[in-house]
């Protein structure tokens, strides 16, 4: 062969023209695709966020300033957990992606409005410290951090997780101010009674330990008022149900969840509270109040679509939304606590690494056990 | 508490007696690993490893005495290999990958004295006395036997260069 | 595909915006022949053509210049008179920048063809000689694969195919070569068509058109209307249409099994393109010296599709193109989802350069990568049913095996899963990476086996030679007692 009439690597061909201008910086490999299609962590985050901010401050409205202060001090302590975490790590700082900031924000959702400052504190460190960055931080958990937080919370705390309020709306006679509201969160007087309140479920659970007649006890006057529009005692994100919907439904038109998921949710919470309360009308609660009560629709929405804790295939997420379903009307119905949302999507999230291995989408060509197609002549 | 106490303590001592006896009646004479080691070596003895022949560092391996990794000709491939029989972890990216290395006569300074042939593991030198030698390409195996018995210091280790059929994309760095 | 099962189909691929217009519009330019046109000998799939010309030789446009060596290869011919001169390594168009051995040829700029062999009438040729002239004209797939086209027709012939699936869809984004040669070429692919169904005996051809380029498929309908076997077909505009397996499946229902060929299901898939080149080999004689690239991109100047010659350099066809407007973040041949980058532009144009790409920044739209939110976009976007982002969490972890294990191999590098990542993650790299990876092991497990038997030999033979040695010393040994006694016999004879 004739001499080379380049010679080696990367250089330009005898007589042209060395390369003047455009191109890319030396040693860098990009990687095709050359374009994308705009989706990014924190536009996700950001969309959740604000379908959560309607219900959000509805809560305020009702609950007034108590609620504002718990709120903000369950998301700086989650911000500032993750900002720790990640200085002891030596790693580059992610509250960008604004996860740690929804974390705070579902867990706060969850809390009794009127709870003293340091449970939302300690369970915004909890949820991200124990419940994220020990297994690594964003996308590695098994298990929902803003659940894990309120299970531990309420385990641990279970006077001061079930103290409810009945709605005093910004506003009206008897509200607490601002600095009233800072006296309530962070001191933490012992409530009033006629503030002090069961929620539905906490009262209908008390009501049946005592061996009494659902029906009659709906009925009565004692228990706390059930209104859709949410003007009664509970989590921010138990009374919001209907903007919590809305919310839900906004993000399954934006793209950001399936509907596949909360779907399965609701029924899965629905069909068995449906049959139940049939049967036995006395011992069971319908399945409207199921719907509206507790945190069932921040649960299918909001906290079983989060992305990390939650399958990847549409079949594993029908499994998983009917088992979280089922397992909160279950623990509702025959368990030591009144409300089970949390307590099913933990114990769901423990399964998802077994769903997602067993239920795999079929691959082209390949058959559902992984094997090609045989051909048609053979 | 003290039934406790004499309880979980017999529990230990039996299960610990269980456990001694076992590891007697029950160990392993001589390693069965190794002779499936040796068999995955590459068997050219070339020494790189260390180790007296491919024999010596199967020994080592199945000890424990040296990491799967120490097998330069082996690579990766082989250190996968390797730790996958062991059912140990490796960190495959630590392993310093040089890549594959070929020897090369410098013409101007082979002087011909056939020593370098001697010595080859795979018989990848031909030549003649007195005439230049030459590494065969598809036999080297890249061990360097040659490069430390060369009077003139005619043969150096040069990288296998890239091909475009053989490149590969590097790995992402870590996000 | 049953009704059920087209009702429950997944939604694979993505829709990314096509960006084919205002190039898909303009006529096809003409380039005129630069000074010197550098020839890969390898622009195909299979190994590099062997050069029959010498440096300072005088060669016309369309002469041989290298001929294919080994059944998968293909030659390669002068794209424009001129003479060679030089054969030897330039930079490859590929992203690592490393060099391929190509024919230089100084132009005289006569533009001359030679002399081609053009059959009165190519019907008439057995479907094996047509094959064998598609294979001397140096064609090979245009859609990008670059599989020499004759082999492919010579197993449709073993293979007794039913359906020629025609490959007009062009998914890509920003390409509109084969859209322009479709509006503007439609008798000429169409009998091309026609000469592979002779080819391959095919009874019918089905053409997939995406139903954004209603113009081809207009065009197409009425070129292909006097002949019933063809059939022009519209086919949804979704990304990755025009990968075989998607097409096959979107076209005629029929699954390719993962590990068989389109052939084996009765089907084989040719890009209008490569139609186009079968048409000019067999008609005309020519081989394929030229071909429609399209420039776009931000950052040209020019944006449109341009009759190059082959081995024309991407710097000089810029140049000819109006160069740029602004400074193009990223140089990208074929297209944004499978396109490679460019290191620099001094690369020639090959067979399989669908087109050039000037992205600009906001276009290339590269950004750090971010941890995996597992939210499983990936899994809804790939057309092949695999799980992106295990595969790349076990490479990431060095665990090629368990990647493989759940359908690397599958994997089209199409890039819908790296298109759609919030987290921007190098999906596509990853997959990449371990493809090479896993070959690379493959092939020093194969170097270690000769290895061994390379050592083995090497024992055996110094046992020989010392066997030997030690027998040659015995039989010396042997003949000089023989020697001695007969010495000492004749000594002891004498003496008595």
């Amino acid at each position: 062969m004739s001499p080379p009439n380049g010679g080696g690597m990367g250089r330009t061909p005898e007589g042209a023209v060395p390369a003047e201008g455009p191109g890319v910086p030396a040693g860098a490999v990009l990687p095709s695709p050359h374009a994308h299609g705009g989706a990014s962590v924190s536009r996700t985050m950001g969309l959740v966020m604000a379908a959560l901010a309607p219900a959000t401050l509805f809560g305020f409205w009702m609950f007034g300033w108590p609620a504002v202060h718990l709120f903000m001090m369950t998301l700086a302590a989650c911000v500032l957990a993750e900002y720790g975490c990640q200085r002891l790590m030596g790693r580059r700082s992610s509250l960008g992606d604004g996860s740690a900031v929804l974390t705070g924000w579902l867990l706060a959702l969850s809390l009794p409005p009127w709870a003293p400052g340091w449970i939302g504190v300690l369970g915004g460190a909890i949820a991200i410290v124990v419940g994220k960055q020990v297994f690594g931080g964003l996308g590695q958990n098994p298990f929902n951090p803003a659940m894990v937080a309120r299970v531990v919370l309420l385990v641990s705390f279970p006077v001061a997780m079930t103290q409810w309020v009945v709605p005093v709306p910004m506003g009206s006679p008897g509200a607490p101010d601002f600095v009233h509201g800072l006296q309530i969160t962070l001191a933490a007087p012992p409530l009033p009674d006629a503030i002090a309140s069961a929620s539905l479920l906490g009262h209908a659970k008390t009501e049946l330990s005592r061996g009494a007649d659902l029906a009659q006890v709906l009925g009565a006057a004692a228990t706390p008022p059930h209104d859709w529009t949410g003007l009664r005692p509970g989590s921010l994100g138990e009374t919001g149900a209907l903007l919590l919907l809305a919310g839900g439904l906004f993000l399954v038109f934006a793209g950001v969840i399936g509907w596949h998921l909360p779907a399965a949710v609701l029924l899965g919470l629905a069909v068995p509270a449906l049959v139940g309360h049939a049967l036995a009308p006395a011992r069971f609660l319908p399945a409207d109040l199921h719907l509206v009560s507790g945190a069932t629709v921040l649960g299918a929405f909001f906290i079983a679509t989060d992305y990390v804790t939650s399958p990847n295939t549409t079949a594993g997420q029908w499994l998983f939304g009917l088992g979280i379903g089922v397992l909160t009307w279950i623990i509702r119905s025959f368990g030591g606590y009144p409300e089970g949302m949390a307590f099913a999507v933990l114990l769901m999230n423990a399964l998802v690494p077994a769903i997602d291995r067993w239920l795999r989408p079929r691959i082209l060509g390949r058959d559902r056990a992984g094997r090609p197609l045989a051909l048609p002549g053979d | 508490m003290l039934a406790a106490v004499i309880s979980l303590s017999l529990l230990g001592a039996g299960l610990g007696l269980a456990l001694g006896f076992a590891s007697r009646q029950f160990a392993v004479e001589g390693n069965p690993l190794m002779d499936e080691l040796v068999a995955m070596m590459p068997g050219s003895n070339c020494g790189q490893c260390g180790f007296p022949g491919c024999t010596g560092a199967a020994a080592a391996i199945a000890e424990g005495t040296a990491p799967p990794t120490c097998c330069p000709p082996g690579g990766k491939a082989l250190a996968a290999a390797l730790a996958d029989r062991l059912g140990i972890a490796i960190d495959l990216s630590a392993l310093e990958d040089r890549g594959p290395q070929l020897a090369v006569v410098a013409e101007e300074v082979c002087i011909g004295c056939c020593r370098c042939i001697k010595v080859c593991p795979t018989d990848a030198i031909v030549g003649a006395a007195k005439q230049i030698h030459n590494v065969l390409r598809e036999a080297c195996t890249g061990c360097g036997s040659c490069v430390e018995r060369c009077p003139t210091e005619a043969l150096v280790m040069r990288p296998v260069p890239a091909t475009l059929q053989h490149w590969v994309w590097p790995k992402p760095a870590a996000a | 595909m049953g009704f059920l099962e087209r009702v429950f189909a997944r939604p694979w691929g993505v829709h990314p915006e096509d960006r084919k217009r205002p190039a898909a519009d303009v006529p096809a330019v003409p380039v005129a022949v630069p000074e010197k046109v550098y020839i890969p000998l390898a622009q195909h799939v299979g190994a590099p053509a062997r050069p029959v010309v010498l440096v300072g030789q005088k060669v016309l446009k369309g002469q041989c210049l290298a001929e294919a060596a080994g059944n998968i290869s293909a030659p390669v011919h002068a794209s424009t008179s001129g003479v060679v001169a030089a054969i030897g390594e330039i930079p490859a168009p590929h992203p690592s920048g490393l060099p391929v051995q190509a024919v230089t040829i100084a132009a005289d700029g006569e533009d001359r063809w030679c002399e081609g062999e053009v059959p009165a009438d190519p019907f008439a040729l057995a479907p094996q000689e047509a094959a064998r002239r598609v294979a001397a004209a140096g064609v090979v797939g245009m859609g990008g694969a670059t599989f020499p086209s004759a082999v492919k027709l010579a197993l449709g012939l073993r293979a007794k195919i039913d359906t020629l699936i025609v490959n007009g869809s062009e998914c890509e984004p920003y390409l509109s070569c084969d859209d322009r040669l479709m509006r503007d070429r439609a008798a000429e692919i169409v009998s091309g068509i026609r000469l592979i169904l002779h080819a391959t005996g095919a009874r019918e051809a089905r053409v997939g058109i995406e139903d954004n380029k209603p113009e081809a498929i207009a065009a197409m309908g009425e070129a292909a209307a006097r002949h019933g076997e063809i059939r022009v077909l519209p086919v949804p505009a979704r990304y990755p249409m025009g990968s075989d397996r998607q097409l096959i499946v979107e076209l005629t229902g029929r699954e390719v099994p993962s590990d068989a060929r389109a052939a084996d299901v009765g089907v084989l898939v040719h890009n209008v393109g490569t139609a186009f080149a079968v048409h000019e080999a067999l008609r005309l004689g020519r081989p394929l010296v030229e071909r429609l690239v399209t420039l776009n991109g931000g950052a040209a100047a020019r944006p449109g599709n341009y009759r190059v010659p082959v081995g024309m350099l991407a710097a000089d066809l810029f140049a000819a193109a109006g160069g740029f407007a602004g400074t193009p973040a990223r140089l990208v041949m074929g297209g944004p989802m499978m396109g490679t980058v460019l290191p620099h532009l001094q690369v020639p144009v090959v067979k399989g350069t669908s087109g050039f790409l000037a992205l600009t920044a906001a276009e290339a739209a590269a950004r750090e990568p971010a941890p995996c939110i597992r939210c499983g976009s990936c899994i809804r976007a790939c057309p092949m049913g695999l799980l992106p982002l295990e595969m790349s969490a076990r490479i990431r972890a060095e665990d090629l095996s368990g990647a493989d294990g759940l359908g690397l191999r599958d994997c089209i590098a199409c890039g819908c899963c790296a298109y759609v990542c919030p987290s921007r993650s190098p999906l596509v790299q990853y997959f990449h990476y371990a493809k090479g990876e896993m070959s690379a092991r493959q092939r020093s497990t194969l170097r270690q086996e000769s290895t061994r038997k390379l050592a083995a030999a090497r024992v055996e033979r110094v046992e020989r030679e010392a066997r030997e040695k030690a027998e040659a010393a015995a039989r010396r040994k042997a003949e000089r007692d023989a020697a001695k006694a007969r010495a000492a016999a004749a000594t002891a004879g004498e003496a008595a």
